[in-house]
């Protein structure tokens, strides 16, 4: 393991001590501690089985699938329009996010694209996506720590953004908003003022969850140097999105890739952290969610007139072929691998989630670490259950 | 951002062929990149790659399945595909009662499927897509090269009477689990997988639910109701409508 | 010889009975001040919410809406469960918040009983605790409890010391241990030369009173020392498996100890229930007032701590304890004894 920093180099220490003690004490009789599936910590059903000697951890597996829904079969027999119902349920909390990768793969392979005023829409509420999104996260990360302040104000200002996703869309959860070729609607009048308002107080929240949480020593101590995932590891586990960013890997994808939405005509930046710890994931999402309202505010201040939806057939069909199309979502690289056959509804699509990889690095991870650590670790990787279980 | 789109009227099976104008100009300096990495490929697994294409600012190649492991080193070591993306399966069968467009005709409303799985209905035709395939499975992963921002799509073909694979696990940790998922959702065999375990499914499950003779089974107790929306208005072709309606009325 | 009613409140019976009706009153009360002040209101507002607005006038009658509730619930005993130390742990934790209102003094004689050793009773039988955490850990025989009672063991042994250290230097500044002797100590006391408002401890022994705050918050087990209960690893630590009135008898212990460590804080640090200028009669009717309103200052500390921080780790909470706070617990016995010796 390559080991940069010192935290870095401090927490290696800590798993080979506790490599060591698990490995040469004598055999005593281990306890095996189910966290979850009801279990405060795990926001979701996600069941976790760790074997403890005394309170660290020597061995543990994550079990999932207690909400599996099988998407990837459901939208085998549906249609293209009807796929995006279901497919805003992955990600629950990033909900618009996810119709975007399945809607872009679908007109790649009809050779479409929407208008430029629907491009930046979506991008504008891509990215409030990503602020309903991880904003949970940040006051979500304070109450699995203890703190349980910082998750009342994530909720207060979370529900500005989505009430002005109700207004525009009409689901606070579920927008099902996009459309092959566009847009539902256009936005209401008066919305681009209101959504100034409201991203001056996303920016001044993420001040106050920097002054609240960030700076605590206790939480800084808590987090340092726990949960260190260095890049190459994550990177073979398929890490993706903050979790891969916080350990220096300079990678997102809005930036990286050719893509139509709207992120090359605003100024802003990818950030990363070189230590990998579960405080650089906190800081990573917390600069991502800065990041994230002043594109929306750029966005909306160059936002192009014009239509909102291309011409497209009344009845959808995708032309055959193969598209793989993937978006760097809150929660990390979310692609969807479409395969059509000429029909209304797609033959086979392949949904590929962040947090399916994200937790599959758990088992590695959660090695020697203390049950405490076990809650901030998973914490700070952020997964959504839907979008392990799909 | 991988941009295929192949004329509607190519069949289906061939290469998806002629590509929409690639967006942004470096297109075609990629597409010599992925050339390159296509020529290291075959250069080190010889005719075990038996199919490839590059298109659309995207890349696939596919392979025998001995050389199934041997990719994922290659691509790890010399491509430099740090990036494991995901894995999983494809049933290329059609079968009319679960490829949706039998149950879409107006009068097939309670389509039921005779027998289950055991008594699968006769595939009415094994189409692959890109990159070709000689069977019915096709187990396809995506790698991804963080440094070069450049991925690939690889596939290999599985036996259907011999669903067996070599495990990725020891080259790249991240395929355990889709894996594992592979195998409960396709019935795969992945040699050399330190655990094939249920993923999702509960462990006595039987069958694998994303094999297209899998009878879904809500859509046999009752037709998609959904579906009325998006019949053909009578006397109207599908085609050149206004969008907007369109997709007000499939939403 | 007071008469009321026609009984004789000095005789033995009717003095002992008094004082164990207030007592009994008490903790019940100060449970569901602190409860409805702080925990349901002041943590409301401070996340900007407002909390229960329904039971009663802005919601203050929730806490005895809530405490219904809980008497309402089935008595529930886990099936492997040890049913006899399981039924007795609430109860020794109760009783542990109980024999602490005893020494604490609210007025020149609303004391129900003023030892000669009264801090150190008090630290002692509010260690009682542990050992009734101990027993509902175990005989939950559920693996969350087992943990939660083991770590709450380790803690409140850890921070016995620096409370009990804390407390020192204000006992050689007083010179006795009775509580009521230390309020005494403080009416009398005066800042150079100047003797309005005696002399709270609070000035001489800030260190002490600080690391007395940190200290009483481990022993309640309040974020950030809350691991014994900590709710996102453990569910509810050793309270896992309680409900209904049992649940009840540890809520009202968690809140009376808050209450209690409060009083015996303000009594230490901010000279009780001393009013300048006021004594005899009145003292002991203003007394229980000024009393109540410095507990509520110091509980507001306590729980100000509790809403704003994050949970410590159990071994970073050992190594606090140990390296920092015993430390200079340790020093500032030290510096108070020179002083003593000097002035």
């Amino acid at each position: 393991m390559a080991v940069t920093t010192d935290w870095q180099k401090s927490a290696y220490i800590a798993a080979q001590a506790a490599d060591a003690r698990v490995n040469v004490e004598l055999e005593t009789e281990g306890m095996t501690l189910n966290l979850g599936p009801q279990h405060p910590a795990t926001h979701g059903t996600l069941r976790i089985v760790v074997r403890l000697d005394g309170e660290q951890v020597v061995w543990a597996e994550p079990i999932c699938g207690y909400m599996h829904r099988g998407y990837e079969k459901l939208c085998e027999v549906r249609t293209y329009p009807q796929v995006t119902t279901l497919i805003n349920r992955i990600d629950w909390l990033g909900h618009f996010a996810n119709e975007v990768p399945f809607i872009l793969a679908a007109e790649q392979l009809m050779g479409i694209e929407a208008p430029p005023r629907a491009q930046w829409i979506r991008t504008i509420f891509f990215e409030m996506a990503r602020i309903a999104n991880v904003s949970l996260f940040l006051g979500d990360m304070g109450i699995q720590l203890g703190a349980i302040t910082p998750v009342f104000y994530a909720f207060r200002d979370r529900e500005y953004v989505l009430n002005l996703m109700e207004a525009a869309t009409g689901g606070r959860f579920h927008p099902n908003f996009d459309r092959i070729g566009g847009l539902k609607e256009d936005l209401p009048r008066g919305w681009v003022d209101e959504c100034h308002g409201v991203m001056t107080r996303v920016i001044s929240f993420c001040q106050e969850m920097e002054d609240l949480l960030m700076g605590n020593e206790i939480f800084q101590t808590r987090t340092r140097g726990i949960g260190v995932i260095p890049a190459a590891v994550g990177l073979e586990y398929g890490l993706s999105g903050a979790n891969i960013r916080a350990s220096g890997v300079d990678w997102d994808l809005r930036r990286d890739q050719d893509s139509p939405l709207a992120w090359k005509h605003c100024d802003w930046k990818v950030w990363t952290h070189p230590d990998g710890d579960s405080y650089a994931r906190y800081w990573v999402r917390l600069q991502e969610t800065r990041e994230a309202a002043r594109i929306i505010v750029q966005l909306l201040d160059g936002l192009p007139s014009g239509p909102i939806q291309a011409k497209v057939p009344r009845i959808i069909k995708v032309p055959p072929g193969e598209a793989w199309c993937h978006t760097e979502n809150p929660l990390g690289e979310m692609g969807f691998y479409l395969v059509s056959k000429g029909g209304r509804g797609p033959f086979r699509v392949k949904i590929r989630s962040a947090s399916f990889n994200n937790i599959s690095i758990v088992p590695w991870l959660l090695r020697g670490v203390y049950v405490p650590d076990v809650i901030t670790i998973l914490a700070s990787l952020y997964f959504i259950l839907g979008d392990i279980d799909r | 951002m991988t941009r295929l789109s192949s004329a509607p009227e190519e069949p289906v099976g061939g290469p998806t062929g002629e590509v929409a104008a690639p967006a942004g100009g470096a297109q075609p300096e990629r597409d010599r990149l992925r050339q390159q990495m296509l020529d290291v490929l075959r250069r080190r697994l010889g005719d075990a790659v038996v199919g490839s294409e590059i298109a659309g600012g995207d890349m696939w190649v596919r392979v025998e399945r001995r050389a199934w492991r041997r990719l994922a080193e290659v691509c790890r070591d010399e491509l430099h595909m740090d990036y494991f993306c995901f894995l999983s399966g494809i049933d290329w069968m059609v079968n009319p009662a679960m490829s949706g467009e039998k149950v879409w005709e107006p009068e097939g409303g309670g389509v039921v499927m005779e027998g289950d799985e055991g008594d699968a209905p006769a595939p009415t035709g094994i189409q692959t897509g890109v990159g070709g395939g000689d069977s019915r499975f096709q187990v396809f992963a995506r790698l991804y090269s963080v440094t070069g921002k450049i991925g690939l799509t690889l596939k290999v073909d599985v036996d259907e009477s011999d669903p067996r694979l070599d495990s990725w696990v020891s080259v790249y940790r991240g395929a355990d689990w889709h894996e594992r998922e592979t195998w409960e959702m396709y019935g795969f065999d992945f040699e050399g997988h330190p655990r094939l375990r249920h993923i999702y499914l509960p462990g006595e499950f039987e069958g694998h639910p994303l094999r297209k003779d899998f009878p879904l089974l809500s859509r046999e107790v009752k037709p998609w109701p959904g579906l009325v929306d998006v019949e053909p208005m009578p006397g109207e072709e599908a085609g050149a409508e206004d969008a907007t309606a369109g997709a007000g009325a499939a939403g | 010889m007071p008469l009321i009613l026609g009984v004789d409140l000095s005789a033995y019976w009717a003095t002992t009975l008094l004082k164990v009706l207030v007592v009994l009153g008490l903790i019940p009360a100060g449970a569901i001040i602190l409860g409805y002040v702080f925990l349901l209101k002041m943590m409301s507002h401070m996340q900007s919410r407002l909390g229960p607005m329904e039971a009663g006038p802005h919601g203050s009658l929730q806490l005895v809406a809530d405490g219904l509730k809980f008497i309402q619930k089935e008595d529930i005993f886990p099936e492997r469960s040890d049913r006899f130390v399981f039924a007795a742990a609430p109860i020794v934790v109760l009783l542990s918040t109980f024999l602490l209102y005893i020494v604490i003094p609210a007025g020149p004689r609303l004391i129900v009983e003023d030892l000669d050793t009264g801090i150190f009773f008090a630290l002692a039988v509010s260690s009682l605790s542990v050992l009734g955490i101990l027993m509902a850990g175990w005989a939950s025989a559920n693996k969350y409890s087992l943990i939660g009672a083991l770590r709450a063991a380790g803690q409140l042994i850890a921070y016995e010391l620096p409370l009990i250290l804390a407390v020192v230097g204000v006992v050689i500044q007083a010179g006795t241990m009775s509580l009521q002797g230390i309020v005494m100590a403080q009416a009398e006391g005066e800042i150079f030369g100047v003797g309005i408002i005696g002399n709270p401890f609070i000035f001489t022994q800030l260190i002490g009173f600080m690391l007395f705050l940190v200290a009483a918050q481990a022993e309640l087990t309040q974020a950030p020392f809350d691991m014994p209960v900590a709710e996102s690893e453990l569910v509810a630590g050793f309270m896992t498996e309680y409900t209904g009135f049992r649940f009840l008898f540890f809520f009202m212990g968690e809140f009376g100890t808050a209450f209690a460590f409060s009083a015996i804080g303000a009594t230490l640090f901010l000279g009780g229930w001393y009013v300048p200028g006021v004594e005899g009669t009145l003292a002991d009717v203003l007394g229980p007032l000024v009393l109540g309103a410095k507990i509520m200052a110091v509980a507001f500390f306590i729980f100000w701590f509790r809403f704003s921080y994050p949970r410590l780790r159990e071994d970073q909470l050992q190594a606090f304890a140990w390296k920092l706070l015993i430390p200079l617990a340790l020093v500032n016995i030290a510096v108070t004894g020179v002083l003593k010796v000097a002035f």
